[in-house]
């Protein structure tokens, strides 16, 4: 592959979706469009942003509601971190980082923002002095921690605030203790969570009342979903998604990194888990046993009548809908779909939510997709591009033995060797 | 043929490996993707392979000792050999990223081995980069000393963040190492030397070892004397500069108001 083809794949982002906490809004992101409909009002939710520079100018690359709904931080390939206030929509603080932004989270009580860059730094915001009322603060960031030159995936704080998860595309896990002024580091690694063989795209925490402190999940490159204590870094479950739910045939193609794990999200409070796979049309439904400390394949909710690859899930803890889009960034006009899947909560089968019944109805779909008819040819084409964009990212590149003695030959100092002698 | 490269490789006299057949450039990019294989998890270290003496294959798991020394970028392994007889009962590992070079030290520890029946069998190597895949071999706070001898100095403001002693990569060895466990650096580079006393310093997990300390700890007069790094800075008269430090426990744990 040409280097240059390489690189402009790699600059393929993912259609995001998030959702408020209490499913008062919903946002989508798609390359440097963001877009917000509150559902409230009724209506698209319009973004002020008084920024020297407004709004994104590349790829957004995260998108994220704090706990408490009061902020939403997007932030991507432009180097800002812009932070909404989610009661008039405006940006009350722009962040610039150096580096490309690869992930956000916010801490649970909402006064630091953390983001991490591609070369491997978690970087944290205090927030503090950041209000709805005032106007526009430039806040500097301060480096948090690091993995060392690895892009990292997601971030993610523990339930009980007390840890901060990084995971990476060097197939690590990172637990870190979140401390009491994050502003001078944060130095003391609770654990590492190994067991993963290729990339780790996503993680999220699955808890209850009896399990508060909750367990970690992670999907990952290896087409597995995994259950950890995050305390003791200890895996305790191991689920092959693809194999198990019969969507791949063997381990064999989930080796190819056909099926390759690109979100995942708990539902509701405990014990249902929402997977994501590339090339797959739906989503897999997990059962996790927080007292066992099991994950089963409960049900794989396919789609019908259209080509749908989700590349982001959504929920909000409270409503027990499953938010889903598919898109991406290279997309005339930057179209998207969602779709929504309800019934997780009563003793019913979950089912896909027809669009005339999508809580906010064509108003929402009219103002997140950016359209109403969609070309479902053109979704398909977007999800095997950030299939594309995804392995060129995160998978190492392999190089035969051969292609490397010849790339040691060529290498300009050896030529004047073999020339003189 | 194959047979006869090997053993030429070695020295008739000593049995050792002769340095000269494994030449390699004296600086490896830490930050280029990597292609040895790694251990998915501490766990997955194959001990019996490194050292077969404690790890008889025939009873796999049996025996709880762990790695506890460290030398990260181990180069020819000078360290290592003379730390192998002074600690006999201590696992050791250096770890290098060149790949010939861990060749040489695999050669010398085997031709040690079958020359002092009964010693070396506590020391090996593997080729990995440490700023990467350090959780990977150690658990939390299995080791009771890293060293980090002469590592290259990155003069570079571009390239500091490819020092092995950084602020953030401090945080991963302050995790291998046990509480009260000790890291030794030395270099001949004055400005590296600041660089690395003051990561150390700033560090709330570390706090410099005194001088007493210092003089009662037989791994100190080897930091200088020991490698081939070393001995090539004492020939020529070099000064050196050290930075020996504990690691202590976090003491910021005030609850938060």
């Amino acid at each position: 592959m040409e280097e240059g083809e390489a690189n402009k794949e790699s600059e393929v982002a993912p259609a995001l979706i998030a959702v408020h906490p209490s499913q008062k809004s919903v946002a989508v992101a798609v390359g440097p469009t963001l877009r917000v409909f509150d559902l409230h009002a009724g209506s698209a939710a319009s973004l002020i942003d008084d920024s020297s520079v407004p709004f994104h100018r590349d790829s957004i690359r995260a998108i994220r509601f704090g706990s408490k709904g009061r902020l939403l931080v997007s932030a991507g390939d432009d180097k800002t971190v812009r932070i909404w206030s989610t009661e008039n929509w405006r940006c009350i603080c722009t962040v610039s980082s150096e580096k490309r932004v690869s992930a956000v989270a916010i801490s649970n009580d909402g006064s630091y923002v953390c983001f991490a860059d591609k070369f491997g730094v978690v970087w944290v915001v205090d927030l503090a002095g950041c209000d709805g009322d005032q106007p526009l603060v430039d806040k500097k960031a301060t480096p948090l921690l690091s993995h060392y030159c690895s892009i990292i995936t997601n971030l993610e704080f523990s339930p009980d605030g007390r840890f901060i998860i990084s995971a990476d595309r060097d197939f690590k896990i990172r637990v870190t203790i979140f401390p009491n002024k994050p502003l001078s580091g944060a130095h003391e690694i609770q654990s590492f969570c190994l067991g993963h063989t290729e990339f780790v795209s996503c993680i999220a925490f699955i808890h209850d009342q009896d399990c508060p402190q909750g367990l970690l999940i992670s999907g990952g490159g290896d087409s597995t979903v995994r259950l950890w204590d995050p305390s003791s870094g200890e895996l305790l479950d191991t689920c092959e998604v693809a194999v198990k739910a019969g969507v791949a045939e063997s381990n064999d193609d989930a080796k190819e990194h056909a099926y390759a794990v690109t979100d995942l999200c708990s539902i509701m409070d405990g014990s249902l888990v929402a997977v994501a796979l590339q090339s797959l049309h739906g989503i897999i439904l997990l059962k996790c046993n927080l007292s066992a400390r099991t994950l089963l394949v409960a049900k794989v909710i396919s789609i019908a009548g259209e080509a749908f690859v989700p590349t982001c899930l959504g929920t909000s803890s409270c409503t027990g809908i499953l938010w889903m889009v598919t898109g991406v960034s290279s997309l005339p006009g930057s179209v998207a779909r969602v779709r929504a899947i309800s019934g997780f909560d009563v003793e019913q089968d979950p089912a896909v939510v027809e669009d005339d019944k999508i809580p906010g109805g064509e108003k929402l779909l009219e103002t997140l997709q950016g359209s109403t008819s969609v070309d479902e040819n053109a979704f398909m084409a977007a999800a095997e591009a950030v299939k594309t964009a995804m392995c060129n990212l995160l998978i190492k590149k392999q190089y035969s033995t051969e292609n490397r003695e010849t790339r040691k030959r060529t290498r300009n100092d050896r030529k004047l060797k073999t020339q003189q002698s | 043929m194959p047979g006869n490269e090997v053993n030429s490789t070695l020295s008739k006299s000593t049995g050792l490996p002769r340095k000269r057949f494994y030449r390699a450039r004296a600086h490896s990019n830490p930050l280029s993707d990597s292609h040895f294989p790694v251990p998915i998890s501490p766990s997955h270290v194959d001990y019996s392979l490194h050292y077969p003496e404690y790890f008889p294959p025939s009873d796999q798991a049996n025996n709880p000792k762990k790695i506890q020394f460290a030398d990260i970028g181990c180069g020819f392994g000078g360290l290592l050999i003379s730390l192998s007889t002074l600690f006999p009962e201590t696992l050791m590992i250096g770890m290098e990223l060149r790949d010939k070079v861990t060749e040489y030290v695999k050669e010398r520890v085997l031709a040690l081995r079958a020359a002092n029946p009964g010693q070396y069998h506590n020391v090996s190597v593997v080729r990995t980069n440490s700023m990467k895949y350090i959780p990977n071999y150690f658990e939390k706070a299995q080791l009771t000393k890293m060293f980090f001898l002469f590592p290259d100095p990155h003069f570079k403001e571009k390239n500091h963040r490819r020092r092995v002693i950084s602020p953030h990569l401090l945080d991963e060895y302050a995790y291998a190492l046990e509480v009260g466990g000790i890291i030794y650096t030395i270099t001949d580079v004055e400005e590296l030397g600041d660089w690395m006393k003051s990561c150390l310093e700033n560090h709330p997990m570390f706090e410099a070892l005194t001088e007493e300390e210092l003089e009662g700890d037989p791994c100190v007069k080897l930091l200088g004397t020991a490698t081939e790094e070393g001995q090539k800075v004492a020939r020529n008269g070099g000064q050196t500069y050290r930075a020996v430090y504990r690691r202590t426990a976090l003491s910021d744990q005030t609850p938060q108001t």
